[in-house]
C-alpha cells in the first residue's frame, strides 16, 4: 500500500518541475533584472525612475482610473443581468446564460474589431473620445467574466432567507439591501478580480480603439519593443505587487472556487 | 410588470452584445469596405480568407499551437493534479500555490517574464517556437489542474482500494479506475486550454517567432495597417468563428444533456 502511494505522488514531479522552471524562476529573473543595470550591477535606479517620472506615475493613475470606471460599469450592468436571470423562473435560463457568456469564446481582438466598426459609424472619429471608448471596449470584452461568478453566487443563495425576511416584515427593497446584496458579495468580488486587473493591463483594447494614452501594460510593451529589459522588469514587478495586494485583499471575501478558473469552467 | 421590465433589459443587453458581431457578419457577405454603406452581395471575403497564404498560415498556426499546447498542458496538469492529490502536504502546497500564480497574474507580466527568462537570460532562439509553446502551456496548464482537482476530491477512494485488493497494479488501477472517474475534469480542462490559447494575445506577442502570427497578433497588426482586403477578410473570419462557437455550444449542450440524464440528474442536485 505504502509503495503505491509513493508512485502516485511521483506523477506530480514533472508538473512541479515545470512550475518551478517556468513560473517561479521567471519571477526571480524579473527581480534580478529590475534591480540591476546593463552592466549587471545592483541599482535602485529603475525603481526611482518609476516613482519620480511624472509620465509613469501618470500612467499608473490613468490605469487605476480606467480600471475603476470599467469595473464599476461592469458591476452595474452585470449584477441586474445575473439577478434577473437567477431569480426568474424562465424555462430556458441556462440557454440565456450561455448567450451572455458565448462571446468570450470568440477571439477578443475580433470582437473589438467588430465593436470598433460600430463605434466608428456612431461616433465618427474614435480618437475624440479615447477614455469613453476604452471603457466601452473593456466592458464589452470583460462583461461575461463579471456575470458568471455573480450568477453562480445568486443561484446558490438560500431562497428561504428571502422568504423569512418577507415574513418578518421587510419590504422587497429592505430584503434586497439587507439579505440578497450582502450574500452576493463573494460573487461580486470574484467578478471584480477578473475585470479590474485586465483593465489595468490589456493595452490592446486601447490600441485598437485609437486611445494612445498608456496604461501599465503599455509600459511593458514599449520597454519590450526597445529591448529595455531592466525597466520593463521593474514595471512587471510593480504590477505583480499590485496584483499581490489586490489578491490578498479580495481573497478574504471571495468564494474559493470562483476565480478566473471557476467562472471559465 | 417587473418581470417584463427584467426580460426587456436582458433582451436589450443581448442585442447590444450581439449587434457588432451580427452587423459585421452581414457586411462580410458584401463587397463593402466600410460598415454603413450599402453594397451588393459578395463572397469575396471568404474566398480571400481561405486562399490568401498569410491568412491561411495564420489560422493553421493558431489552431496547431492551440492543439499542441493544450495537449501538453492537459497531460502535465492532470499528472500534476493526481500527483499533488496523493502527495505530502509540503509538495501539495507548493504545486497549489505555484499553480495559482499564472491564474491571478496579468498575461502581460506572464508573457514578459517568460520572455526575459528564456530569450534574454538563457538566450533561447525565439524562432524555435519553444518559448511560445512553453508560454502557452504556462497559460493553460494551471486551468487544467484546477478543473481536475475537484474531480479527484469527489472521487470514491474505495474503488481504487478495491481495484488494488483485486490484484490490479497501481498503474493499472490508475488507468482503469482513477482516470475514468476524473475524465470529465480532464476534458473540460482541455477545452478550457484550447479557448485560452486561441484567445491569447500577450503571451504570444512576447514569445513568438518574428514572422509567425496567431489570430490575435495578426488582427492587431492588421488594424494598424490600411489594407481593406485584409480588414474585410477578417470580418469573414469573425463570422466563421462565431458560427463554430455556436455549433460547439449546441453540440456540448446536447452531449451534456445526454450524460446528465444517464447519471440521473446528478448535476442538477449540485
Amino acid at each position: 500500500m505504502r509503495s503505491s502511494r509513493f508512485a502516485k505522488s511521483g506523477l506530480g514531479i514533472p508538473y512541479a518541475l515545470f512550475l518551478l522552471l517556468f513560473v517561479v524562476a521567471p519571477l526571480f529573473v524579473l527581480l534580478y533584472y529590475a534591480f540591476t543595470n546593463g552592466q549587471g550591477q545592483f541599482t535602485v535606479q529603475n525603481l526611482a525612475a518609476f516613482f519620480t517620472s511624472p509620465n509613469t506615475i501618470g500612467t499608473l493613475a490613468y490605469s487605476f482610473a480606467l480600471a475603476v470606471v470599467t469595473t464599476c460599469v461592469c458591476v452595474l450592468l452585470a449584477y441586474p443581468i445575473a439577478y434577473i436571470l437567477a431569480r426568474s423562473n424562465m424555462r430556458h435560463k441556462s440557454v440565456i446564460l450561455v448567450a451572455f457568456v458565448m462571446p468570450m469564446w470568440i477571439n477578443f481582438t475580433l470582437r473589438i474589431t467588430a465593436l470598433k466598426e460600430i463605434l466608428t459609424v456612431l461616433e465618427g472619429n474614435l480618437a475624440l473620445h479615447p477614455f469613453l471608448n476604452s471603457v466601452i471596449g473593456m466592458t464589452y470584452d470583460f462583461l461575461p467574466f463579471m456575470i458568471l461568478p455573480m450568477y453562480t453566487t445568486l443561484m446558490k443563495l438560500d431562497t428561504s432567507l428571502i422568504e423569512a425576511a418577507g415574513d418578518l416584515g421587510a419590504n422587497p427593497v429592505q430584503t434586497f439591501l439587507k439579505v440578497t446584496l450582502p450574500l452576493s458579495v463573494p460573487g461580486i468580488i470574484s467578478g471584480i478580480t477578473m475585470v479590474f486587473l485586465p483593465s489595468m493591463t490589456n493595452y490592446v483594447v486601447l490600441d485598437m480603439l485609437y486611445n494612445s494614452t498608456y496604461i501599465m501594460g503599455s509600459l511593458i510593451g514599449s520597454y519590450f519593443a526597445s529591448y529595455d529589459w531592466h525597466n520593463g522588469s521593474m514595471i512587471a514587478l510593480i504590477l505583480l505587487l499590485i496584483i499581490l495586494i489586490f489578491t490578498l485583499f479580495t481573497n478574504k471575501y471571495s468564494d474559493e472556487d470562483e476565480g478566473r478558473g471557476g467562472a471559465l469552467i | 410588470m417587473r418581470k417584463t421590465i427584467g426580460k426587456l433589459f436582458l433582451i436589450l443587453m443581448l442585442l447590444v452584445i450581439y449587434a457588432p458581431i451580427l452587423i459585421l457578419a452581414v457586411y462580410s457577405f458584401t463587397d463593402s469596405g466600410n460598415i454603413g454603406s450599402i453594397h451588393g452581395f459578395s463572397m469575396q471575403n471568404y474566398v480571400t480568407l481561405f486562399t490568401k497564404g498569410e491568412l491561411r498560415d495564420m489560422i493553421v498556426g493558431t489552431v496547431l499551437l492551440a492543439l499542441v499546447s493544450s495537449l501538453l498542458a492537459t497531460i502535465l496538469g492532470t499528472m500534476g493534479a493526481i500527483g499533488a492529490f496523493y502527495s505530502k502536504k509540503l509538495a501539495k502546497n507548493f504545486i497549489n500555490t505555484a499553480n495559482q500564480i499564472p491564474v491571478v497574474n496579468a498575461d502581460v507580466v506572464t508573457g514578459f517574464s517568460i520572455c526575459v527568462l528564456l530569450i534574454v537570460a538563457f538566450g533561447m532562439n525565439k524562432e524555435s517556437y519553444v518559448p511560445l509553446l512553453i508560454g502557452h502551456v504556462v497559460l493553460s496548464a494551471p486551468f487544467v489542474y484546477l478543473s481536475v482537482v475537484p474531480k479527484l476530491k469527489q472521487m470514491d477512494a474505495s474503488l481504487y482500494e478495491a481495484a488494488m485488493d483485486l490484484g490490479a497494479s497501481p498503474s493499472m488501477a490508475l488507468r482503469k479506475v482513477v482516470i475514468p472517474q476524473i475524465m470529465p475534469g480532464i476534458v473540460s480542462g482541455f477545452a478550457l486550454a484550447i479557448t485560452l490559447s486561441l484567445d491569447d494575445y500577450f503571451i504570444a506577442s512576447y514569445t513568438k517567432p518574428a514572422t509567425f502570427n496567431t489570430i490575435s497578433t495578426y488582427v492587431v497588426n492588421a488594424t494598424k495597417g490600411s489594407q481593406t482586403e485584409i480588414k474585410t477578410a477578417l470580418w469573414a473570419l469573425s463570422t466563421v468563428i462565431f458560427l463554430i462557437v455556436i455549433l460547439a455550444v449546441v453540440v456540448m449542450n446536447v452531449a451534456g444533456r445526454k450524460t446528465t440524464s444517464e447519471k440521473g440528474g446528478v448535476r442538477n442536485e449540485k
